[in-house]
């Protein structure tokens, strides 16, 4: 980087709103869509008439392939009668919306648009299990993809050098799952709203009313070391430390910084953003770590002149367990090696030093790939705005808030800041 | 003599006739495998190809129990899971590659650092065949 990175006019989030997120045979990417935008213009404090949207950006990564069809800029803009205005596409794979973000806010901040739509979109849920697999694996490299590696296998392999290198293990993995239920059971918007007790629970109560013997696990941990409720995935991924499968849709709107109180009472405003991009498995520098996301950080943080302390609590792309330890160390929560350690401290949990992914991140809230990058403000906006209700940060004077994503295997990584003023 | 394009074509190509090659920078001698058009060491775009000993250490792996649709039909299956990697070369660089000869069920048995050499996979006849970069325990 020659110099700190600046926009050339601020710009400001006055609204989010994202669709439930699920698997659901009776709704498609244009209702989900429509239902965040929906929750997006009731998020807008002051009201706001769709006519002024200058632009939209969309992010999706790979509807093509899960239902036969492309092309989802115009779509969206038909769907929300914004046509003849412009409209874009973005990909990079799960980062897909991230770039949509980022583009509005450069729109913006050039000085050529004053209101920009951004979301994402992804209806992955029509597709079975396997082929969800190779659909987001043509986000992998070429060689990742003939080698037959899905993405729990990128990961899980990421796993085994990470704990080669540092010492860690699955039950490490495990308070990372733990935690993301605890959070997700006080989100409403998360697509499993459960701790891993109470899923427990659940399970033993079925077995009951079946007549079958009661499962005795004695603690969370027990339970997921339980090779049938917790099965391999791609070793030493397991069922719970991936994401679902995930329909849904998000939708966020940005506004030159000198307007954003004609629309919002509480605002945020974009203090940081940086993105990356990096090579793969088999050209990465090292495996314990994503070169884009460290790039993106240090773009992010160079813009908004803050450090990784500064930061009260941050959305970090937790596409798997792994994921989330290794991108909290890229983003210099903590140090290299360290993340596992400070998880089991609690660290990271809503009363931790350094809460992250409070809703519940993509383990449980749900991950529609194209929609992630958007959906991540809502959380953001919610813990910033004090509105995230039961799971609402204990921290007095919380201004700074960020959101991480990837996409691919590293190939594509965002960091935004917000901050309220 | 004519040097094949530095791309995946000729490196897919090489994987036929059982060669795992790379292409190693003229002007700074920086080595790439698969090979690569221009160096992104130095930016320089005069290539050599080089043959590997094909040869080892398992830098990662993974056992995967849940495959896309085509290892499916190779019989991979949650009960007979497959197993892929990142195999350290001994000439520097690192390439991905399907792992074989190991216990996939047993995946807490497989070590980072086994030494590893080449082995390839040829699926399909003729034209239309194909062939898998593998490694398999030294």
């Amino acid at each position: 980087m020659k110099r700190p990175r600046k926009l050339g006019r601020g710009v400001a989030l006055v609204g989010v709103g994202m669709s439930k997120f699920g698997m659901f045979r009776d709704r498609d990417s244009k209702d989900l869509f429509a239902e965040a935008f929906r929750n997006m213009i009731a998020s807008v404090d002051k009201g706001v008439d769709p006519k002024e949207i200058d632009a939209l950006y969309v992010g999706n990564f790979s509807n093509d392939f899960f239902i036969h069809q492309a092309h989802w800029g115009p779509i969206i803009s038909d769907l929300i009668g914004h046509v003849p205005k412009p409209a874009t596409r973005t990909e990079g794979a799960c980062a897909s919306s991230a770039l949509a973000l980022r583009e509005g806010i450069f729109a913006i901040a050039s000085g050529f648009y004053d209101m920009i739509l951004v979301g994402g979109v992804e209806e992955m849920s029509k597709r079975s299990t396997e082929e969800v697999a190779e659909g987001l694996a043509l986000a992998t490299v070429p060689y990742e993809g003939k080698a037959a590696f899905t993405f729990p296998g990128v990961f899980g392999a990421v796993a085994t050098a990470y704990f080669d290198r540092y010492g860690a293990s699955r039950e490490h993995l495990m308070n990372v799952t733990i935690k993301s239920h605890n959070n997700a059971a006080l989100n409403p918007r998360a697509q499993i709203k459960a701790t891993i007790r109470s899923m427990m629970e659940a399970k033993r109560r079925r077995a009951s009313e079946k007549g079958l013997p009661e499962p005795t696990w004695q603690d969370e941990k027990e339970f997921l070391r339980d090779q049938d409720a917790n099965p391999v995935v791609a070793w030493p991924m397991h069922l719970f430390d991936c994401c679902p499968i995930s329909d849904g849709a998000s939708c966020a709107l940005l506004v030159g910084e000198e307007m954003a109180r004609q629309f919002s009472d509480a605002p945020l405003y974009v203090v940081g953003m940086g993105q990356g991009s990096g090579s793969g498995l088999h050209a990465a520098d090292e495996l314990t770590t994503f070169q884009a996301t460290k790039y993106a950080a240090e773009e992010a943080y160079s813009m908004s002149g803050l450090k990784p302390d500064d930061i009260q609590f941050s959305e970090v792309h937790d596409c798997f367990s792994i994921a989330e330890l290794i991108h909290m160390e890229d983003l210099g929560f903590f140090k290299s090696g360290e993340a596992y350690k400070a998880v089991e401290d609690g660290a990271t949990r809503l009363d931790g030093s350094k809460p992250i992914n409070t809703s519940g991140g993509l383990k449980c809230k749900g991950h529609p790939v194209g929609a992630t990058g958007v959906a991540q403000l809502m959380e953001v906006w919610e813990q910033l705005r004090g509105q995230a209700g039961e799971r609402q940060l204990p921290i007095k004077d919380l201004r700074i808030g960020a959101a991480h994503n990837l996409g691919g295997t590293g190939g594509t990584c965002t960091f935004t800041i917000f901050e309220r003023r | 003599m004519e040097q094949k394009p530095f791309n995946d074509i000729s490196y897919q190509a090489y994987l036929k006739e059982e060669k795992l090659m790379g292409s190693k920078c003229r002007s700074c001698g920086a080595l790439f495998v698969p090979p690569r058009p221009i160096c992104v060491k130095c930016g320089a775009s005069e290539m050599d190809w080089v043959e590997m000993k094909g040869q080892g250490k398992l830098s990662a792996f993974t056992c995967i129990a849940v495959g896309p649709p085509f290892m499916k039909q190779e019989g991979y299956t949650r009960d007979h899971p497959y197993c892929a990697g990142v195999i350290q070369l001994d000439e520097g660089p690192r390439v991905t590659a399907r792992i074989e000869d190991i216990d996939t069920k047993r995946p807490e048995e497989i070590k980072v650092g086994t030494a590893m050499k080449v082995k390839y996979l040829h699926r399909g006849e003729g034209d239309r065949g194909t062939t898998f970069l593998a490694f398999k325990p030294l």
